[in-house]
């Protein structure tokens, strides 16, 4: 295995190849990047964790609906009477699991594409790149949205179809960081000794892109749990009366005025999980392209 | 190669992928393995009724049969009839086509200019107060779901914090969507504030590659002043880009309605879409995913068109 400095991905000159920090550990010394993880951490905990703590059932009934202040309760009730912070305390999971399973298999399919289109270029390259410029070509929203509506929202659907779109995006990034990586002579010599096609792409590319590879995959996961959270909130949630930090904004807004915390909580949820990753995915950019010569924001 | 055979180029590649988005949505939403006349009546449907249905709506026909009919009506601008009265679903969308269009319209108006001159003024001011503090506050704003930003919103400016803006909008059926313009203001910068941060950034890039050019520094080392070498020079080259960011912005707004429109009730074609995909009113979702994905990519052949217009350098480079 032979892996360097990572180059950005406009890079057309070999650099000389040394053994620098790695890019997590670079991109760990900026401010954004800590936060971020700690917010990360955070809200995974919640997510995860939440329902061992949560002083009530999830569709448990606990006292008169959308009313602030209510024995036993921290924060009151919602639309239909159950405790909010219990709500909360649920919510996530679904959110979390669903976006990290999309992603994940995102990466694979979307990494093999790239990978493959970089080595090969010719025909095969134009063909499977103009086929994901055409699938590029739709809201993502928009298509997981037509293809709820005669099967519903099923958990095995939401994934299939976040990790459909995401894919060309994580294969245009992994195309566009592998091509100038083929062109450089461990490559040349690693064929010259007759390696394996799918050794010099895991083995000898792989490597090579994870430093792009590694934003973009925090970047399509901020993404991915906006999008799932996107869902819940319009009322496609996988399970009925489930709690659902996009679901609970919808369920709760009406009476925002009266008992705000049904809207407030999940939305503050939301917003931390996705900034927290947001920011990892920019510190990593950082990282990853030198100190920031704003190549590459995208 | 001449500009007319690229410019065709670009508009066959735009057919093709209607074509393709067309197959897609079409296959998605009648021709999986699911029933959607089993979908829409329920499961306790008689089959004589879920068989008046199929006949009484094309769905017993074969499947290249019920494509064509589908594309032949969109073409001929009768789109079908919906599911939940029976009626033609133009009928019902015409007034929300135009409020949705009306509220991208604006939406663009204030999102492109705001993002153009956000995202020079950072590349000008690069690594000092604006642009770190413009660098950081994007970054939170892009993170965030639309839906997340526009609740926050309305706790701050229409319930909680202050009470000044309406929460939802109020457009009468057959007013103008610019009857209640009070209400548009929320819907309006929910979208400003989703769409600006991320097209800030790609203005933003794109005018440091132009700032770091030869022929910029060129410029500078003659002792050109400041200001022409600017203008002159690096304004012309950051056009073609520009039109990359219109496009941008308004293919942001096409998938961004169906969320602001959802959280202010505000009667368009994405909350259209949200009740359609609710209630398995497959022609209308059909319509509308076809008109979002037509705006798209028109959005962006007409980008494409113009950046090769005024950029000859990419003319050559193609050619």
């Amino acid at each position: 295995m032979s892996t360097v400095d990572t180059p950005p991905p406009t890079a057309a000159t070999p650099q000389p190849v040394r053994k620098p920090d790695g890019v997590f550990k670079v991109a760990l010394r900026m401010w954004r990047t800590r936060i971020g993880v700690v917010l990360l951490v955070i809200l995974v905990g919640i997510a995860l964790f939440g329902p061992y703590f949560a002083p009530y059932g999830e569709q448990e009934f606990v006292g008169q609906p959308n009313t602030r202040h209510v024995e036993g309760t921290l924060l009151g009730t919602d639309y239909f009477g159950q405790d909010v912070l219990s709500r909360a305390l649920h919510g996530g999971r679904s959110i979390l699991l669903l976006a990290v399973a999309s992603t994940a298999l995102a990466l694979v399919f979307g990494v093999a594409i790239g990978l493959v289109a970089a080595y090969n270029r010719g025909r095969l390259d134009d063909v499977l790149m103009r086929s994901m410029d055409i699938s590029l070509a739709f809201p993502q929203l928009l298509l997981a949205l037509v293809a709820l509506t005669t099967i519903g929202p099923e958990p095995w659907l939401i994934v299939a179809i976040v990790a459909i779109t995401t894919t060309p995006r994580i294969a245009r990034i992994t195309r566009g960081a592998a091509v100038p990586v083929v062109e450089r002579d461990f490559v040349g010599a690693a064929e010259a000794l007759g390696e394996s096609r799918t050794r010099i792409l895991w083995s000898e590319l792989l490597p090579n892109v994870s430093g792009p590879l590694l934003v973009e995959a925090n970047l399509r996961l901020t993404y991915s749990i906006g999008l799932i959270a996107s869902l819940g909130f319009l009322g496609f949630a996988t399970r009925v009366n489930a709690a659902d930090w996009g679901l609970m904004v919808n369920e709760n807004r009406i009476a925002l005025s009266v008992q705000p915390w049904g809207t407030v909580l999940p939305a503050i949820a939301i917003a931390l999980l996705t900034v927290g990753t947001g920011l990892i995915a920019d510190g990593l950019s950082r990282a990853s392209a030198g100190i920031d010569r704003a190549k590459g924001d995208q | 190669m001449g500009i007319l055979k690229l410019v065709l180029r670009r508009l066959a590649l735009g057919v093709l992928t209607l074509f393709v988005v067309s197959l897609a949505v079409f296959l998605l939403s009648q021709a999986l393995p699911s029933d959607p006349a089993r979908a829409v009546l329920g499961r306790e449907a008689t089959e004589e009724n879920v068989a008046a249905f199929r006949a009484q709506y094309g769905l017993d026909q074969p499947m290249i049969k019920q494509y064509t009919t589908w594309i032949k009506g969109l073409l001929s601008g009768e789109p079908g009839v919906s599911y939940s009265n029976g009626e033609p679903i133009m009928d019902f969308l015409g007034d929300r086509i135009k409020n949705s269009l009306f509220l991208m319209f604006m939406g663009s108006l204030i999102s492109i200019p705001l993002s153009l001159l956000i995202g020079s003024y950072a590349a000008l001011r690069r690594d000092k107060t604006f642009d770190n503090a413009n660098s950081v506050s994007s970054l939170i704003l892009a993170a965030m779901p639309e839906f997340v930003l526009g609740a926050f919103l309305v706790v701050l400016f229409a319930t909680n914090v202050w009470n000044i803006f309406p929460a939802t909008i109020r457009i009468r059926p057959g007013e103008p969507p610019w009857s209640d313009m009070k209400g548009m203001i929320l819907p309006l910068l929910t979208l400003t504030l989703a769409v600006t941060p991320y097209v800030s950034r790609v203005v933003r890039a794109s005018m440091i590659e132009v700032l770091e050019s030869d022929y910029v520094e060129m410029g500078r080392l003659k002792g050109l002043p400041e200001r022409t070498v600017l203008w002159r020079h690096a304004m012309p080259n950051a056009i073609g880009p520009t039109f990359q960011v219109m496009a941008l912005n308004v293919a942001y707004m096409a998938g961004g309605v169906v969320v602001v429109e959802s959280l202010f009730n505000f009667p368009g074609i994405g909350l259209a879409m949200r009740d359609a995909v609710r209630d398995v009113n497959i022609p209308v979702v059909q319509f509308l995913a076809m008109f979002i994905s037509f705006i798209y990519v028109i959005t962006n052949l007409a980008a494409d068109i113009g950046t090769i217009l005024v950029t000859p350098r990419l003319r050559t480079r193609l050619s």
